[in-house]
């Protein structure tokens, strides 16, 4: 078997191969029995019972986030059957204050912490995508090396704030910043483009820089995508190095403001002692506005998602089975 | 990302080394090693300084800090210097003192014995999950039914732990939908976020919850490689449904299962870090403390920073001596194992 990405792109990722043979149903094999019909059933509650188990809660969270107060209290909580759509939580969390700032601080340290990951791992990717070169080998295994030793809370700690990034959003976004599993998928996805291609850019006098950037990244664009997604998701998802690193309370991401509403059970603070929109409820359930705080943390997963989603199985497999 | 994600090292250099094409770099090694180091240098410059930025954030957060668990072997004070280093080179040397401290400690075992619990625990109520649910997937045939369960059972893979948690808690929690309608039954309410004894049934939820879609792409693309001829061939000689799963489907998968079990076994003293910070207080030390959350809570919160690197290198050095050894046996047993022999 072989798990390399071909360099024209991603290869259906369909983990059904289909036999070229006589099919009564043109989806099942001609040798394979029909399905029992308490084989079928039993399947099919098992598949139900597991999406349901995915999206009832989001589900949930989301109905209740645009509840009104007497809805909530009438069923005492959490709702499930959605009797309208009251705006007002999201309106109250972005009308400035804690929340508000939260959500751009993790923006910023995902936008720019993304782009510092994936210009670098893109780099050293490459870099390291010739076998033979000046210090290859070595390099490789400082590289591999972590994988096998881990440095440990403590010192990891002194390091960062000895240098001291204490407070500042670089200690969010350079301890992390490479993460070698991407850089190992991207290397090997380089290593397959065919060695012509590069030598006829030679040949013309493209540099390597110039090879990087007109050759390999056009083609690459899918892995490329990927791991960019990856390292977004854990910036935007990271929760304890800001325990570690930030003290001050305005810098705080999403996260850490989402764990102090919901898990430590202060009262979110909202500016929304004065918001006088039309229609609006000038107090906006605190249950609505924590399950807002929620919704706001879970969709930039939930719109990123599709897009990249074809592309799963090739950037994990590459990296975790041997072909 | 998890570490059972980690990759095998040098899938790309085998395929390479196979010689596929022109493009044989054993030959393009033997003709590059003939030239000067000068001449090389002269040409991979740009290669070099590609690297660099990357090595060097590496060096500093990674392999420093690695080089910075010797003061676990010191009284390391951070009052003595202006900085750590200064303090580093002031602050004295006591040997195993630490280590002594910390396996008197019967806090410190508390945390091993949690750990291995949950680990132990994991292995049997976690792992095999996404193997099911890859075989209950790959025996769907319709690619849209199969696609769309696909699509919703990775979703929460990108969810934070913190997220994780806060649906716990909304659906089972002591103010949760779970709860508010046993009230409304007439019940008394039970709260499992809260509840100790269970607490190892929870984790383990909120694990599988997570992960066990992302944990199935892997068997399934493993599933996927197998000979279809190979059922034929057996439903030809009257082998039914389970026989077929049994001499076909598992053989051929376990490559991939005995790989995420080295994996995991190599991982056996991590958890999972965040998950278990964010609960410790609701369920309290003494079911939720693992070693990880006691290395955080006895140095950075105590300032105990001696212990809490001894407690660090302590699981650092098990953890590589346990990914080697279940190296070592994946290889004896026949399989290819993490990275290879050479």
């Amino acid at each position: 078997m072989s798990t390399q990405i071909s360099p024209a792109g991603p290869v259906p990722a369909g983990p059904h191969p289909t036999p070229r043979l006589r099919r009564r149903n043109p989806q099942r094999p001609a040798w394979e029995e029909p399905p029992s019909f308490l084989g079928q059933l039993g399947k099919g509650t098992a598949l139900t019972l597991l999406v349901l188990a995915v999206l009832f809660p989001m589900w949930s969270v989301v109905v209740t986030s645009l509840a009104s107060r007497e809805t909530i209290n009438d069923t005492g909580g959490m709702v499930v059957v959605p009797r309208e759509i009251d705006l007002s939580a999201y309106f109250s969390i972005f009308s400035g204050g804690t929340i508000t700032q939260a959500v751009w601080i993790s923006t910023l340290v995902t936008v720019a912490g993304t782009t510092v990951s994936l210009a670098l791992t893109v780099l050293a990717a490459y870099g390291l995508s010739r076998p033979g070169s000046v210090a290859h080998r070595g390099l490789l295994f400082l590289f591999l090396g972590t994988f096998l030793i881990f440095p440990g809370l403590v010192p990891s700690y002194l390091v960062v704030t000895g240098l001291g990034l204490k407070d500042s959003l670089w200690s969010l976004i350079l301890p992390s910043a490479i993460s070698v599993f991407n850089l190992v998928v991207i290397r090997a996805f380089f290593m397959n483009v065919p060695g012509e291609l590069l030598d006829s850019a030679r040949i013309d006098g493209a540099g390597e820089f110039r090879i990087l950037w007109t050759i390999m990244l056009p083609l690459s664009r899918a892995v490329i995508a990927v791991v960019g997604l990856f390292y977004a998701v854990g910036y935007w998802n990271a929760y304890f190095n800001s325990v570690l690193f930030i003290d001050d309370n305005s810098k705080f991401p999403i996260q850490r403001v989402l764990q102090s509403y919901i898990l430590a059970g202060q009262s979110p603070n909202v500016s929304g002692s004065s918001i006088s929109l039309p229609g609006v409820t000038a107090y906006p359930p605190t249950l609505a506005v924590k399950m807002a705080v929620v919704v706001v943390t879970v969709l930039p997963a939930v719109i990123a998602y599709p897009f990249v989603q074809r592309h799963f199985t090739k950037g994990v497999i590459t990296g975790a089975v041997k072909g | 990302m998890s570490r059972t994600d980690v990759p095998a090292p040098s899938p790309a250099d085998q395929h390479r080394s196979a010689g596929d094409g022109p493009a044989d770099p054993r030959a393009r090694r033997r003709r590059r090693a003939k030239r000067p180091l000068g001449a090389r240098l002269r040409r991979d410059w740009p290669l070099l300084a590609m690297v660099a930025p990357a090595a060097l954030l590496l060096l500093v957060f990674h392999y420093l800090p690695t080089l910075g668990n010797v003061i676990a072997f010191q009284d390391y004070n951070p009052f003595v210097g202006d900085d750590p280093l200064e303090a580093f080179l002031y602050s004295e040397w006591v040997g195993f003192g630490n280590f002594e401290v910390l396996f008197r400690d019967p806090l410190f075992w508390d945390a091993v014995r949690n750990t291995l619990t949950i680990t132990a625990f994991q292995l049997v109520f976690f792992f095999p999950l996404p193997i099911f649910l890859a075989i209950l997937l790959n025996s769907v045939l319709s690619g849209r039914i199969r696609g769309f369960v696909q699509s919703v059972v990775y979703l929460p893979h990108f969810f934070s732990w913190v997220l994780v948690i806060t649906f716990f808690v909304q659906m089972f929690g002591g103010a949760g939908l779970l709860a508010q309608e046993m009230r409304q039954a007439g019940l008394e309410p039970w709260n499992i976020m809260t509840n100790p004894d269970t607490f190892i049934i929870l984790v383990t939820a909120e694990s599988v919850w997570k992960d066990v879609g992302w944990g199935a792409i892997v068997f399934l693309a493993a599933l996927s490689a197998i000979d279809q001829n190979l059922y034929e061939a057996a439903a030809a000689d009257g082998a039914g449904r389970w026989r077929r799963l049994w001499h076909i489907t598992l053989p051929g998968l376990r490559p991939v299962i005995v790989l995420l079990l080295i994996l995991r076994l190599g991982d056996a003293l991590s958890v999972g870090f965040e998950q278990f910070i964010l609960q410790r207080d609701a369920v309290g030390r003494q079911a939720a403390e693992v070693l990880d959350t006691f290395v955080y809570h006895n140095a950075i919160a105590t300032q105990q920073w001696g212990q809490g690197a001894a407690a660090g290198l302590f699981k650092a050095v098990i953890g590589l001596i346990l990914i080697v050894a279940a190296n070592k046996m994946a290889h004896k047993l026949g399989e290819q194992g993490v990275y290879s022999r050479s």
